[in-house]
C-alpha cells in the first residue's frame, strides 16, 4: 500500500541579485508515508534550500508542494505556521534549543502551541520521547548546559512531540562528533523503523546509506536516486 | 487556568535575564515617580501661592470707580439750545466726585440674602501717614467691621500680637502690620499718630499686629474700625467706599461678579481680573512640570525601546526555533510585546508607589522659617487623578516603545537564520 505523504511538482527558485541565481531547477519528487529519505551533494547544490521549501518556512518559489494531503503552496503565514506544528517535525544542524528553558519544556513547547492535549498529558508524552531517546535522567536539566550529543538528541525528541506525519532534518549530524554522529544515526534508523516518514539532508554518506533511497542533487537538479521506494 | 504557551515563553525569557529587565524597568519607574513628584510638588506650590495671594484679596470687590461725565460742562450749559455751535472742551480734568457707594446699608443686606455669599465686609479705605516720634510712614488705613474682616481674610491666624477682636474693646484702637510696626518700632499699647493726605490727625492706640506674609500689606496696612476712618476723613457713619465679598465657591468669582455689578450699578471685579498673575504663574508652571515629566516619561520609553531591541537582536536564533516549530508572527510579536508591558506595568505601579514615597517625604520635611512665611512644611498635594495619569501614560509609554521591536521580530526570516 503506497500513501504518498509528500509530493513535490516542479520546484524552481531563484535568489533575486544583480545576477540572479538559478538554485533549484524544475524538482519534482514524492515521498512515500514511512519512508527515509537522505537528499545528498555538494554544498552549494541546492539540498538545503530545497529542504527549508519543503518545510514551508520558504515559501518564495515556483511550482507545488502538497504535504500530508494539503496542498501548502500559497497558504497564508499563519497556516503554515499552524500546519508545521501539527505536521512537520525538524532538526536542526545546529542543536538549537531555547536556553532559558529546561530539556523538558523544550520538547513540551510544541505540543503546548498545539494545544490538544492537557499539560500533564503532554508531560508524560514528552517524558516517553526522553526514555525513547535514552536521556530521561536529564529531563529537568536547563537545555544551556547540555553536551552536543544531548542536545540533537532532545532536539529530535521534541520534534517528535507532535506525532508528525514527516521528519525533517538539516545535516542532523553535521555539528557531532563521531561518536555521538552514531548514536543520532541509531535513532534516526530506529524512528524509521517504527514507521516515521523521515527527510534528511546530509553530506555524510554513511548517514545516507542507512536510508531507504538516497537522492543526489548537484548545481540544482536531482541527478540519481538509489534504492527502491518502500511499499 | 495556566497561562498560555506565548505567556509562559514571555515570561521565563524576562526571568531568565532579571538583571536587563530590572534595569528597563528602572527607567520607568524612576519616570513615573518623578512625574508624581514633581506635579504634586507643584500643584502644593500652586495652591500655595494662590492662597497666599488670596489671603488679602477678596473674591468679589465691589467699589465707586472714578467716572466723570465729560459730556456736559458748564460751557455746554452756557450755550445750550444753539444746535448751530460746537462746543469742543479740550483736556477736562475730572470733577471731584464722591466715591463712596451710595446705598450700602441696602446692598450690604441684600448681599447677605445671597446663598453663594459668604461673608461680606464693608470697607472704607484712605491713605495716612503714621508718625511715631519723628518718622513718618506713608501707608493704607482700612476702616473695617473687625469680626467680619476677620472671617473674610481669616485674620485671626495672621495676628503676630493681639486679637482682631481687641479694636472693638480699645477706644481708638489699632491694628498694625507686622512690617509697619517694625519700622515705627511700635509695640502693643503704644499711640501712634496717623494724619490724612486733607491734614487732619487722629491718635490711636496699637492693640495688635498682624503678617499676611506679603510685604505689600504687612508694610502699609493698618485696620481701624469703620468709625474711625469716618471720624477721620470727617464723614458720616454711612459713608463706604467698597464692599468686599468671600464666596462658598471661589470659582464661582467670575460670574457673580458680573451679576452683582449690573444689580447694584458699581464695579464689581472678581480675584482672576484683579491679579491675573496667579493665574500666570499657575500655568507656567504647570507647563513646565508636564513638559519635564513626559520627557522623563519618553526618555524612559526610549530606553525601553533600546533594550527590547537589544533583546531581540540576541533572540534572532529562538525567534526562528519558535517560527519553525509552529508560532507565527503574531505569537512572536505577542510575547515580545507582552515583555515590554510586563515592565512597563511592574516599572509604573512601583514608580507609582515610589513618587507617592517621595512627595509624602517631602510634605515632611519642615520649610524654611522666615517672619512672612507660614508653611510649617513644603507644600505638596495627594490627587489620585495624577497618578492615574502617570501609570496610564508610562504603560502607554512602554506600549509604543515595544511595539516596534516586537514587530521586527515577527518579521524575523527564520530560514537565514537557522542556515546558519
Amino acid at each position: 500500500m503506497k500513501e504518498t505523504i509528500l509530493e513535490v511538482a516542479h520546484l524552481n527558485k531563484s535568489f533575486p541579485g544583480p545576477e540572479p541565481f538559478h538554485v533549484l531547477k524544475d524538482i519534482s519528487l514524492s515521498v512515500q508515508k514511512g519512508e527515509f529519505i537522505t537528499i545528498i551533494g555538494k554544498s552549494g547544490c541546492g539540498k538545503s534550500t530545497l529542504l527549508y521549501l519543503l518545510s514551508t518556512l520558504d515559501t518564495a518559489y515556483e511550482g507545488t508542494i502538497t504535504i500530508n494531503g494539503t496542498r501548502v503552496t500559497g497558504l497564508k503565514e499563519h497556516d503554515l505556521a499552524k500546519f508545521r506544528n501539527e505536521h512537520i517535525g525538524f532538526v536542526f544542524q545546529f542543536h538549537f534549543l531555547l536556553p532559558e528553558f529546561t530539556v523538558l519544556q523544550n520538547i513540551m513547547i510544541p505540543a503546548m502551541k498545539l494545544g490538544q492535549l492537557s499539560r500533564e498529558a503532554i508531560e508524560y508524552n514528552a517524558m516517553e520521547k526522553l526514555t525513547q531517546m535514552g536521556i530521561r535522567d536529564i529531563a529537568l536539566k536547563p537545555s544551556g548546559k547540555l553536551s552536543g550529543g544531548q542536545q540533537q538528541r532532545v532536539a529530535i525528541a521534541r520534534a517528535l512531540i507532535n506525532n508528525p506525519g514527516i521528519i525533517m532534518a538539516d545535516e542532523p549530524t553535521g555539528n557531532l562528533d563521531s561518536a555521538n554522529t552514531q548514536v543520532i544515526f541509531n535513532i534516526f534508523q530506529e524512528l524509521s523503523r517504527q514507521g516515521n516518514t523521515i527527510l534528511a539532508v546530509t553530506h555524510d554518506r554513511d548517514f545516507a546509506g542507512r536510508s531507504d533511497r538516497i537522492i543526489e542533487m548537484m548545481d540544482g537538479r536531482i541527478t540519481n536516486t538509489h534504492g527502491v521506494p518502500v511499499t | 487556568m495556566k497561562p498560555s504557551v506565548n505567556m509562559l515563553i514571555a515570561g521565563t525569557q524576562l526571568w531568565a535575564r532579571k538583571r536587563q529587565s530590572f534595569i528597563a524597568m528602572l527607567g520607568v519607574l524612576f519616570g513615573i515617580a518623578m512625574f508624581i513628584f514633581m506635579i504634586s510638588f507643584m500643584k502644593g506650590v500652586n495652591n500655595y501661592i494662590q492662597d497666599t495671594m488670596l489671603a488679602s484679596i477678596p473674591d468679589i470687590h465691589i467699589y465707586n470707580d472714578i467716572r466723570t461725565d465729560y459730556a456736559s460742562s458748564v460751557t455746554g450749559d452756557w450755550l445750550r439750545n444753539d444746535p448751530a455751535k460746537m462746543i469742543v472742551v479740550h483736556h477736562p480734568r475730572p470733577e471731584k466726585v464722591r466715591l463712596n457707594l451710595k446705598n450700602a446699608d441696602a446692598i450690604i443686606s441684600d448681599l447677605r440674602q445671597q446663598s453663594e455669599v459668604n461673608v461680606v465686609s464693608p470697607l472704607l479705605s484712605t491713605q495716612v501717614f503714621f508718625n511715631y516720634g519723628s518718622v513718618q510712614l506713608n501707608g493704607i488705613l482700612d476702616g473695617v467691621n473687625i469680626i467680619e474682616e476677620a472671617r473674610l481674610f481669616g485674620l485671626h491666624d495672621r495676628m503676630m500680637t493681639g486679637r482682631p477682636e481687641d479694636l472693638l474693646t480699645t477706644d481708638k484702637g489699632i491694628l498694625l502690620g507686622q512690617g509697619l510696626a517694625d519700622k515705627l518700632n511700635v509695640r502693643r499699647g503704644d499711640l501712634v499718630t496717623l494724619a490724612t493726605p486733607e491734614g487732619t490727625s487722629m491718635r490711636f492706640r496699637v492693640v495688635g499686629t498682624f503678617a499676611f506674609g506679603l510685604s505689600t500689606v504687612d508694610n502699609t496696612k493698618a485696620y481701624v474700625s469703620l468709625s474711625g476712618v469716618q471720624q477721620l476723613l470727617a464723614k458720616n457713619h454711612d459713608y463706604i467706599t467698597d464692599i468686599r465679598i468671600k464666596l462658598r465657591n471661589i470659582n464661582n468669582a467670575k460670574g457673580l461678579a458680573i451679576f452683582f455689578g449690573k444689580r447694584y450699578g458699581y464695579k464689581a471685579e472678581d480675584w482672576e481680573s484683579t491679579n491675573p498673575s496667579i493665574k500666570t504663574g499657575n500655568l507656567i508652571r504647570d507647563t513646565l512640570t508636564w513638559v519635564v515629566s513626559l520627557t522623563l516619561l519618553t526618555v524612559a520609553g526610549f530606553g525601553i525601546y533600546n533594550i527590547m531591541n537589544m533583546v531581540i537582536a540576541s533572540k534572532m536564533k529562538d525567534i526562528a526555533i519558535l517560527k519553525a516549530q509552529g508560532f507565527d508572527g503574531r505569537d512572536i510579536r505577542t510575547i515580545f510585546l507582552s515583555q515590554s508591558l510586563v515592565i512597563g506595568v511592574l516599572g509604573a505601579g512601583l514608580g507609582l508607589l515610589l513618587g507617592f514615597l517621595l512627595s509624602y517625604g517631602l510634605s515632611k520635611v519642615p520649610f524654611p522659617q522666615t517672619e512672612f512665611t507660614f508653611m510649617k512644611f513644603f507644600p505638596v498635594v495627594f490627587e489620585s487623578r495624577y497618578y492615574f495619569f502617570g501609570a496610564g501614560f508610562g504603560i502607554l509609554t512602554t506600549f509604543l516603545a515595544g511595539v516596534l521591536p516586537a514587530r521586527k521580530a515577527a518579521r524575523v526570516d527564520p530560514v537565514t537564520i537557522l542556515r546558519g
